[in-house]
């Protein structure tokens, strides 16, 4: 019995090892094509000037430095980092609370959890354009519109992100949630403890994995927001320097790349690299940091 | 159950696989870029007799483009595709369709920025069968070393589009109107007693991407034209004085406060001006002539006046005359592609049935063998010429790095819609005049 059970074991190893090359070469291959070519040819291309990438010319770190020269690049870093930290603070807060209170058996809880996931569905550029008439419906009141004070501009983004992420973050802490052991929720009840006690050192402890998750992605995306932030404010309002500059208030880092690209010949790319090493070591040092704190079951 | 479930996972298995090999098959085939889906056969082309790849540059152009490209097709065999770039996007297109195996053979350069661009892709045109075709040199564009990298396939006007009618029943008529301060009177006379007429002087004047380029592209080129009217430009210059910013000024506030909407709901936008202008909802609205056909279908007496601003003699003003559409032929392409690319160029502008298309979708023609326009806009613009007036060509096409510097005279105009005080004209001056040398360097720089 044992040694048949090994043989079936040891013949099911030996047809993965054969077969996973077939299973794993389109996608390894569609990998390769869809993303680690580009990104090799993105890195060369952010040392060369180019109007088409077959007549690049390579100059260095020209873009490089071009691109830290540049104003707006800069205001839109600091704005982005701003935007990234507060969306991922209320995003994850709310989610969570949403999650919790719905996982308290409360009735219809099926309808809104389906309710608050819904909007997770629109498209970002529809969302921008359907928000921007609302802000605007109600600024309108008074005599002003979100496009004409940065602040406005960066609540309304705020809005606009966490009414679009919440849902989908509350579905992954339902699941967190869910997966707490009954039998150490109930020894906390039998021991006394509080709803709150019972919440901070039972149950936020258990959805660690739920948290890590949620705040990588909510992260990423508050770095990486692009259709949201052009069809809301396109960047207005902007500053008009003395001399002629703009600073576009509420322009973020992925529009500022797009923005400039066509005249850049090149300092564009290299904002491209820059960003994608920012979003990626930020990204993994939050991750590092989350899944120091999550516990073992 | 499983073996069904094993049938379903291997079909399923089997499609993913297929559409990954078919994504990465074409590339061998030199039909990798197909762009829109059309017919693969066309962009890999008749090796013998060159093909044809025009990306077109105005959308509304499209549906006469393509029907054109079939007829060429089954009159000659020579494989024509026509692509159009979605509105706004043309140099995203054009840059992304130059890299590919299949690159455009016919594409559009059309004011002196592009010229800079995508000089180096494009042949020189002197002397060909085209560039023979031509009735004016007014249009072409040439490089510093003087090849003549793109030539205008048609001419546009812009200006101020009345509606003769409701100017009448406001008690007015057109021949009052013969500078700015007589059109002034007659807009704020309208604009007054507005809720009296049902109608009102100006349509809305939106900020937003769909209709901001009516004053920060048209309505600008006042100020540039004015301040190069004695010495005229001939390159981008790298600064401008603003010399004419107060006869700017002039006409746009003429516009925005006697308008069907309140300057200060202007930056969002959602309002349909060409709409309110055929519904006889306003007299007066800033367009250009292609919108020829279908304003007159609703306004068909619309007729077009120069844009009025309060200069020294502006009684000879004459209508806004120029183009953006200047066709270029790839110079990468094989000689096979350009000859056929030029003769399809030139049965377009003389063939009877294809020009009399031309000319009704996109106004005259500038060709020796092309039909008559009967665009009324346009015979507006020539009456005033023949009638001693100057022509205000389309100096605007100078602005650098285009995109971006409206963005910055859009921004800045918002501002002075909400509150219309000294310091946010002088911020939009700044935008204007300081904004230009900006862009100029970023470009040039």
């Amino acid at each position: 019995m044992k040694t048949k059970k090994i043989s079936n074991s040891n013949s099911i190893r030996r047809a993965t090892r054969l077969w996973s090359p077939l299973f794993l070469g389109p996608v390894v291959i569609a990998f390769f094509i869809g993303f680690v070519w580009p990104f090799l040819q993105g890195i060369w291309l952010s040392l060369c000037r180019f109007k088409t990438i077959s007549n690049a010319k390579f100059i260095g770190l020209d873009n490089y430095a071009k691109a830290f020269q540049d104003a707006g690049f800069r205001h839109a870093f600091w704005y982005t980092a701003l935007f990234a930290v507060v969306s991922l603070v209320l995003i994850n807060v709310l989610a969570f609370a949403v999650a919790y209170a719905l996982t308290q058996g409360i009735k219809g809880s099926n309808l809104f959890r389906t309710v608050f996931f819904m909007p997770n569905l629109i498209g970002g550029i529809v969302l921008g354009y359907i928000w921007s008439m609302i802000f605007d419906g109600i600024l309108s009141w008074y005599t002003t519109s979100i496009l004409l004070e940065s602040k406005y501009g960066f609540w309304g983004l705020i809005i606009l992100m966490c009414w679009q992420q919440i849902g989908y973050m509350m579905i992954i802490y339902i699941a967190g949630l869910q997966n707490v052991p009954g039998e150490m929720l109930e020894a906390a009840r039998i021991d006394g403890a509080s709803r709150w006690t019972t919440l901070f050192k039972v149950t936020i402890p258990n959805v660690m994995p739920s948290i890590t998750i949620c705040m990588f992605l909510s992260l990423t995306n508050g770095f990486k927001l692009f259709d949201q932030n052009l069809a809301l404010t396109a960047g207005q309002p902007f500053i008009i320097q003395p001399g002629g500059g703009t600073i576009k208030t509420t322009e973020m880092l992925a529009l500022n790349i797009f923005n400039t690209f066509n005249a850049s010949g090149g300092s564009s790319q290299a904002k491209a690299v820059v960003f994608f090493v920012l979003v990626a070591g930020l990204g993994l040092c939050q991750l590092g940091y989350t899944r120091k704190k999550e516990v073992q079951q | 159950m499983s073996k069904t479930k094993k049938i379903l996972a291997l079909a399923l298995s089997a499609a993913m696989a297929l559409s990954l090999l078919a994504g990465c098959g074409g590339g061998g085939g030199g039909n990798a870029s197909n762009p829109g889906g059309g017919d693969a056969s066309n962009s890999g082309g008749d090796a013998s007799g060159g093909r044809v790849y025009w990306l077109n540059f105005k959308p509304e152009l499209d549906e006469t483009a393509q029907a054109l490209a079939t007829t060429y097709t089954e009159k000659t065999g020579v494989p024509v595709q026509v692509i159009t770039a979605a509105s706004g996007t043309y140099q995203q297109t054009l840059t992304a369709e130059m890299d590919k195996n299949a690159p455009p053979t016919l594409f559009v350069i059309g004011n002196s920025a592009g010229v800079a661009d995508w000089g180096e892709y494009a042949m020189d045109l002197t002397g060909t069968a085209i560039a023979n075709e031509l009735n004016t040199d007014a249009y072409n564009l040439y490089d510093d070393a003087g090849k003549l990298v793109s030539i205008g396939y048609c001419y546009e006007c812009y200006g101020i589009i009345v509606n003769p009618d409701l100017v009448e029943r406001a008690g007015h008529s057109m021949d009052e109107i013969k500078d700015f301060a007589s059109l002034k009177a007659v807009v704020e006379d309208i604009h007054a007693n507005a809720a009296t007429l049902g109608f009102d002087a100006f349509t809305s004047c939106d900020m937003d991407d769909s209709s901001s380029w009516r004053f920060t592209g048209h309505m600008a080129n006042l100020e540039y034209f004015y301040e190069q009217k004695d010495d005229p430009w001939t390159e981008c210059p790298a600064t401008i004085t603003g010399a004419y910013m107060d006869n700017l000024k002039n006409l746009y506030d003429l516009c925005i406060n006697n308008s069907l909407t309140a300057p200060t709901d202007l930056a969002t936008g959602g309002h349909d001006a060409a709409q309110e202008f055929k519904d006889g909802k306003a007299a007066f609205t800033v367009q250009g002539s292609w919108e020829y056909a279908s304003y007159a279908e609703a306004v068909p007496n619309a007729t077009m006046i120069p844009y009025y601003c309060g200069v020294a003699g502006e009684e000879k003003a004459g209508l806004n005359c120029g183009t953006e559409n200047c066709w270029a032929v790839n110079a990468n392409v094989s000689e096979a592609d350009q000859k056929a690319t030029i003769d399809f160029m030139v049965w377009l502008v003389s063939d009877p049935d294809a020009s009399a298309k031309m000319v009704e979708q996109l106004g005259i023609l500038p060709y020796k063998n092309s039909v008559e326009s009967s665009n009324g806009f346009l015979t507006d613009a020539a009456e005033y010429t023949a009638n001693g007036c100057y022509v205000m060509p389309w100096v605007t096409n100078y602005q650098p790095n285009v995109d971006e510097y409206r963005r910055g005279l859009v921004a800045a105009l918002n501002q002075y819609n909400a509150d219309q005080s000294d310091a946010n004209w002088e911020q939009f001056r700044t935008a204007f005049v300081d904004g230009w040398s900006v862009q100029y360097q970023t470009v040039n720089g």
